[in-house]
């Protein structure tokens, strides 16, 4: 346990060290949650008139959600530096030596876990700029945080274990592209619960994007029903540590394939 | 598989890709401790896929397999430990530099502190990288990386190095210097090396024993003296006027006597006779009779390219040239 530790932490500073390297990529990741954060917020203004709209202003309900649509997206990418690696040999290299299997997943997901957290401090620092309020104080950001965390290491993992069984770059764009935006507009992150079509509103309690939107935002009031928050924050783990879990077998797929 | 004292044992490998490609048909080999092994085969011979099964990246549809002593479908942990690779397709991170890349394969190893920055930067040092070592291996030139490659297989002090195909792709002055290098990497006591190449002189130069391998299969064993020494006498090869097709040219040399193993690919046919000088004259006078042009002939000593003709029915040098 603890060799596999060891081994992500060296695994998650190749990755951030790797990203470091890369200016432009720093830049477009930095901004495009600000320009996300910034566009919807003018877009959907006329929201927070709504008859029934809770929110005193729309960037106090929609920063959180731009906060965890942020991590989605980190997280359904991720699998995109997973095939960079295969096509490189970097990944065959490293199965063959005695690095644990899990590590090669956990380094990744550690460095996305670092970028998301410096994304989100972004979108957050911008919405209380622009005249957002969160209640709920540091507490609430913390878990808003870190349950939109959890939801972008369970998206990476899948992503990364869908980039070892496909090993195409398309199959992973195409999948990311199919899931993502549905995934996100099925949920609360811009727009209120009882006001989305009912439809929506069912299916919207299977989707982890949900759960997150859910707890981030409930911690974020005034007074916190703290059973919801946590009841959400368990199910995102658990999600994360099963999807890790499948990300860690398709080394076996991958490995049977070649 | 009982561990024997061979560093590399395969037996009766087989491998197939989907339904149509059988990589592997019953490969074997054995790799004694501290000698150089080559395998020899033209593109597709399946070369690759034996590398990937003995280092545990991939495991065969049935066989069995031991590398230092080792079961490598029973116990793949235990041999990971004792193997390098420098695969076909290099493994270097492209985004790290030199130094980076060696010191992450040497802490994936367990080495830390001072002991890794020191095998770090003498292993920098040997391969003439120590300049280079905290730029990017992007900007590397094709030698540069490929020495980097073997660098980080040799980290951990392995005691069997896989290099598989390791000069493919590099220009002919690097290549010479490639091989001086693993001809020193061999001379290291202990280090059993298994190379594979589809050049025949780099096997000639750098393989104690080699095994040519053909449609997944080992179809000739030995020291490159022994392989070249089962073709008696020299071999003839003549370049013909026009491509032929029709076995015309072969029956014009049936009749001369002393001549054998006649084959003829397009416009190159060849020959082994016991005494080059003597049969020339006799061959060239028999294609003239029936009729066929004819551009040059040369005499040479048997070569690999001979032995590989013989086994498989192709030239190896032909193989290449059509891809
Ligand atoms: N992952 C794979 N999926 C499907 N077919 C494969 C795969 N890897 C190898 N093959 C096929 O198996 C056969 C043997 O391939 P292998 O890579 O072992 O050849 P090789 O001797 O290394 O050739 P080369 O000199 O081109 O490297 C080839 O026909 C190849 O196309
Ligand atoms: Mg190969």
């Amino acid at each position: 346990m603890s060799t596999t530790l060891t081994h992500s932490w060296f695994m998650t500073m190749r990755h951030l060290r790797n990203l470091a390297r890369q200016p432009w990529w720093i830049a477009i990741t930095l901004v495009q949650p600000v320009i996300w954060l910034l566009l919807f917020g003018a877009v959907f203004k006329a929201t927070a008139d709504i008859p029934g709209f809770a929110a005193d202003s729309y960037v106090d309900f929609l920063t959180p959600g731009i906060v965890v649509m942020t991590a989605a997206f980190a997280g359904g990418w991720a699998g995109m530096g997973v095939i960079e690696d295969l096509n490189r040999g970097v990944i065959d290299r490293f199965l063959v030596s005695p690095v644990r299997r899990p590590a090669l997943i956990t380094g990744r997901l550690v460095q996305l876990g670092i970028v998301s957290l410096i994304q989100s401090l972004i979108v957050i620092g911008l919405g209380l700029l622009i005249g957002a309020r969160f209640p709920g104080g540091v507490v609430g950001l913390a878990v808003l945080v870190g349950c939109s965390a959890l939801l972008g290491g369970s998206l990476g993992a899948l992503s990364n274990g869908m980039a070892l069984l496909a090993r195409k770059e398309e199959t992973v764009i195409a999948a990311s592209n199919f899931v993502l935006l549905p995934l996100t507009f099925l949920s609360s992150a811009f727009m209120q619960r009882d006001l989305v079509p009912g439809w929506i509103q069912s299916v919207a309690r299977y989707n982890p994007v949900e759960w997150t939107v859910q707890a981030g935002r409930e911690a974020l009031t005034v007074s916190p029903d703290w059973g919801l928050v946590l009841s959400r924050a368990s199910l995102l783990a658990v999600l994360c540590a099963a999807c890790t879990w499948l990300a860690t077998r398709a080394f076996r797929s991958y490995q049977r394939s070649i | 598989m009982m561990p024997t004292g061979a560093a590399i044992e395969a037996r009766d490998l087989t491998k197939t890709y989907g339904k149509e490609v059988r990589a592997l048909d019953g490969l074997g080999f054995t790799v004694e401790a501290g000698t150089v092994f080559g395998l020899l085969g033209p593109n597709g011979a399946g070369k690759s896929t034996t590398v990937k099964i003995l280092t545990t990246l991939s495991r065969p549809d049935s066989g069995q397999a031991s590398v230092a002593g080792v079961d490598v479908l029973a116990s793949p942990d235990r041999v990971r430990w004792a193997i390098g690779l420098v695969a076909q397709r290099s493994g270097v991170d492209l985004e790290g530099t030199g130094r980076e890349n060696l010191t992450l394969q040497g802490q994936v190893y367990g080495l830390r502190g001072t002991e890794l920055r020191t095998r770090v930067g003498e292993l920098l040092e040997r391969f003439g990288l120590a300049e280079a070592a905290d730029r990017v291996a992007r900007g590397y030139s094709g030698g540069m990386q490929r020495r980097l490659d073997i660098a980080m297989g040799l980290i951990h002090r392995p005691r069997v190095l896989f290099l598989d195909e390791p000069t493919t792709g590099l220009d002919p002055e690097v290549r010479a210097d490639m091989w001086a290098e693993i001809a020193h990497l061999s001379g290291n006591e202990g280090l059993t090396i298994l190379l594979t190449t589809h050049y025949l002189e780099e096997a000639d130069r750098l393989a104690g024993r080699l095994a040519i391998v053909d449609r997944g299969r080992v179809v000739a064993e030995g020291s490159p003296n022994e392989l070249k020494g089962e073709l008696r006498g020299d071999a003839i090869q003549v370049e013909l006027g026009d491509p032929q097709a029709d076995g015309q040219a072969s029956a014009a040399l049936d009749r001369v006597p002393g001549v054998w193993e006649v084959t003829v690919e397009g416009r190159s046919l060849r020959a082994r006779t016991e005494n080059g000088s003597a049969a020339v004259p006799a061959v060239l006078q028999a294609l003239e009779a029936g009729g066929i042009r004819v551009a040059s002939v040369t005499i040479a000593r048997p070569s690999l390219d001979d032995v590989y003709l013989r086994h498989t029915g192709r030239s190896l040098t032909r193989t290449e040239e059509h891809l």
